[in-house]
C-alpha cells in the first residue's frame, strides 16, 4: 500500500508534467465570486482541476490544511491562494457531485474519488470481460497489484476504493465478493 | 423688619458668602421679632437670616438697603448687638415676614458672640459695595414661612414673572443675533446679482481671458447662486414644498450631472445644492424627500439606491447598460482595475466607480480578485 499526500508531489517527481487549466493563472479564480452564475462556473472549473490533479498524481486522501499549501490551491507564480473557506466550498461541491467523502466530522480530511466506485467497477469489469476471465476468482491484491493488471488504470488502486468498486459491481450482479482465509476475493460473472 | 423679603436662601450666581454666624436673634427696632434664634449670613449682596430649626424660613434684604450701622455693647443679661439703620422699603419689594414696621432700624442680637467679626465684614462689604458690580436679580420668594398661605400664590406669580423676564431676554438676544444674519442675506442676494452680471460680462468679452479661465470662473459663479431658492416660507411645508424643491433641483442639477458622467452621489448633491442656496440651507431629509419625487414628477432625473445602500442622483437618460458596457470596456482595456484606478480614469468618486464595477459584476460582466493587494476587477472569463 502506498500513501501519498498532496504536498508530497510538490517535488514534481511524476514523469509527465501536469497541465494547468487557463484559469489557474487568472487571479479571480482564487477569489470566491459573489455573482451566482460566475461562481457556478468558477466552482465547476475548480472541481475539474482538483479531480484531474488528483488523478494525475493518483491521490485518494486529501487533508484540507495541507491542501491549502499544495500547488493546486496555491499559485506561487501569481501569488494567489484559495482560502480555507473557499476550499471547503469547492470540496462541498465535489461531495455533492459524489466525488468526495469526508473522513471526519470536522471536515479536515476527505477521500477524493476522481472516479466514482461505479466507474471503477465498470473499468475492472471491462478488463475482466476483455480477457475472458469471467467466472474466475481473484484476490483483491491480484487485482490491484498483480502482474496481470500492470498498465491498467486501476492498477495500484487503494484497497478501500477497490472494495467499494467491487461492491458496486456486486450490487449490479456482475461480481460476488468472497471472504477467504487470508483476505478477500472476488468472483466475476 | 419690613425691609426683609422671603428668600430661598440660595446664593445668586455672582453672589458669594462672606460670613455666617449662628445664634442671632432679630429685633424689629427695639422689639424682639416674633422669630426664633437663627443664623445671620452676610453675602456680597445681601443680609440673610435663616431660622435655626426651620431652614425654609429664610429671609433676606439687599445690602443697598442699609444706611449705616453701629455696635451696641453687651451688658448684664444682654447680648452684644449690631443696630442697622435702613432706607424705607421700595414699592416693588417682595413680601416678607412683616408687612409694615414703625421702626426704620433692626438689631442683630448675637447670643453666641461673633459680632466683632460680623461687624468688621459688614463694614468691609459696605465700603466695597460689591453688589453694584454684579446686580442680583430679585430674590425668588419661597412658598413657605409663617405666612405660607399668602406667599404661595405670590410665589408662583413671582416665578412666572421671572420666566417671562427670561423669555423676553432670550427673545431679545436671538433677534439681535439674527439681525446680522438678515443683513448678510441681503448681501447674499446682492452677491448673486453680482455674479450674474459678471457672468454676462464674461460672455461679452470672451476674447479677453482664456477659454479655460472663463469656464472655471463660470463654474464658480454657477455653483454660487440660485436666485430664489424654494424655501419652507415660500412654499409651506410637506409635499408641496418637496415637489417645488424637486423641480428646482431638477433644473440646477442637470448641468453638473452631465459634467460628471450622469451620476452623482447624494452627498455630493447635498453639498452642491447647499452651496448654491447660500443661506437657505436644506436639511438632508428635505433633499432626500425632494429627490424621491423626481420620477413621479417626470423630471429627467432619478434617485437610485445601490445594493450597498449608497444613494445617487442620475440622469434619466443615463442608461445602465451603457454604464456597464463602459465599465467592461475600461477593465478589458487595462486588463484589470481597482475602484480607485477606475475612479481616476473616469474622474468619478471612488464610491461611485466602485458601484459601477459592482453593478457590472452583478450582471456577470466582471469578476473579482480579492487579495492582500486589494479588490481588483477582471473581465469575467469564466
Amino acid at each position: 500500500m502506498f500513501f501519498r499526500t498532496l504536498t508530497a508531489v510538490n517535488t514534481a517527481s511524476t514523469a509527465m508534467s501536469f497541465e494547468w487549466p487557463w484559469q489557474y493563472n487568472f487571479p479571480p479564480f482564487f477569489t470566491l465570486q459573489p455573482n451566482v452564475d460566475t461562481r457556478q462556473k468558477q466552482l465547476a472549473a475548480w472541481c475539474s482541476l482538483v479531480l484531474s490533479y488528483c488523478r494525475h498524481h493518483k491521490l485518494y486522501t486529501v487533508d484540507v490544511m495541507e491542501a491549502q499549501e499544495s500547488p493546486v490551491f496555491n499559485n506561487k507564480k501569481i501569488e494567489r491562494k484559495l482560502s480555507v473557506e473557499a476550499i471547503q466550498v469547492v470540496f462541498e461541491e465535489l461531495r455533492k457531485k459524489g466525488n468526495l467523502e469526508w473522513l471526519d466530522k470536522n471536515k479536515s480530511r476527505c477521500l477524493v474519488m476522481w472516479r466514482r466506485p461505479e466507474e471503477w467497477g465498470k473499468l475492472i469489469y471491462q478488463w475482466v470481460s476483455k480477457n475472458g476471465m469471467n467466472n474466475t476468482v481473484f484476490t483483491l491484491y491480484e487485482l490491484s497489484n498483480g502482474d496481470d493488471t500492470d498498465g491498467e488504470e486501476f492498477h495500484g488502486l487503494e484497497d478501500w476504493m477497490l472494495q467499494r468498486s467491487l461492491q458496486a459491481l456486486q450490487a449490479e450482479g456482475k461480481a460476488e465478493i468472497i471472504t477467504m482465509d487470508d483476505g478477500k476475493g472476488v468472483k466475476f460473472f | 423688619m419690613d425691609r426683609f423679603s422671603w428668600s430661598n436662601g440660595l446664593l445668586e450666581i455672582n453672589e458669594t458668602l462672606v460670613i455666617q454666624q449662628r445664634g442671632v436673634r432679630l429685633y424689629d427696632g427695639d422689639d424682639k421679632a416674633k422669630l426664633n434664634v437663627g443664623a445671620a449670613l452676610l453675602s456680597t449682596h445681601r443680609l440673610i437670616w435663616r431660622d435655626a430649626n426651620n431652614h425654609d424660613c429664610c429671609m433676606a434684604m439687599p445690602l443697598s438697603q442699609i444706611i449705616f450701622f453701629e455696635e451696641q455693647a453687651a451688658g448684664i443679661g444682654k447680648s452684644a448687638k449690631i443696630v442697622i439703620h435702613l432706607h424705607p422699603s421700595p414699592a416693588n419689594k417682595e413680601p416678607g415676614p412683616y408687612q409694615n414696621s414703625k421702626y426704620s432700624f433692626i438689631k442683630l442680637s448675637f447670643k453666641e458672640h461673633g459680632q466683632i467679626e460680623f461687624y468688621r465684614r459688614l463694614s468691609e462689604e459696605m465700603t466695597q459695595k460689591r453688589w453694584e458690580n454684579t446686580a442680583v436679580s430679585q430674590p425668588i420668594p419661597t412658598g413657605t414661612g409663617p405666612q405660607a398661605g399668602r406667599t404661595r400664590a405670590v410665589g408662583i406669580v413671582g416665578i412666572e414673572r421671572k420666566i417671562e423676564e427670561k423669555r423676553k431676554e432670550t427673545d431679545k438676544n436671538i433677534s439681535e443675533a439674527f439681525e446680522d444674519l438678515s443683513k448678510l442675506m441681503v448681501k447674499a442676494k446682492e452677491m448673486v446679482e453680482l455674479s450674474r452680471s459678471i457672468a454676462n460680462k464674461i460672455k461679452d468679452k470672451q476674447g479677453d481671458i482664456t477659454e479655460d479661465e472663463t469656464i472655471r470662473f463660470k463654474s464658480y459663479l454657477l455653483s454660487m447662486g440660485i436666485a430664489n431658492p424654494v424655501t419652507r416660507e415660500t412654499h409651506g411645508s410637506g409635499t408641496h414644498y418637496h415637489m417645488q424643491l424637486a423641480k428646482q433641483l431638477g433644473g440646477m442639477l442637470q448641468a453638473p450631472l452631465e459634467e460628471r458622467g450622469g451620476m452623482m452621489a447624494l452627498t455630493e448633491v447635498y453639498c452642491l445644492v447647499n452651496r448654491a442656496r447660500g443661506l437657505e440651507l436644506l436639511s438632508p431629509e428635505d433633499l432626500l424627500n425632494a429627490c424621491k419625487m423626481f420620477e413621479s414628477l417626470k423630471l429627467p432625473l432619478r434617485l437610485r439606491v445601490f445594493d450597498s445602500g449608497v444613494m445617487v442622483v442620475q440622469l434619466q437618460s443615463h442608461s445602465e447598460e451603457e454604464m456597464i458596457a463602459s465599465a467592461l470596456d475600461n477593465v478589458t482595456e487595462k486588463g484589470s482595475l481597482t475602484a480607485e484606478e477606475f475612479a481616476k480614469l473616469l474622474g468619478l468618486s471612488v464610491l461611485l466607480s466602485k458601484e459601477r464595477l459592482l453593478l457590472a459584476e452583478k450582471m456577470g460582466h466582471l469578476c473579482r480578485d480579492d487579495s492582500v493587494e486589494g479588490l481588483r476587477f477582471y473581465p469575467n472569463c469564466f
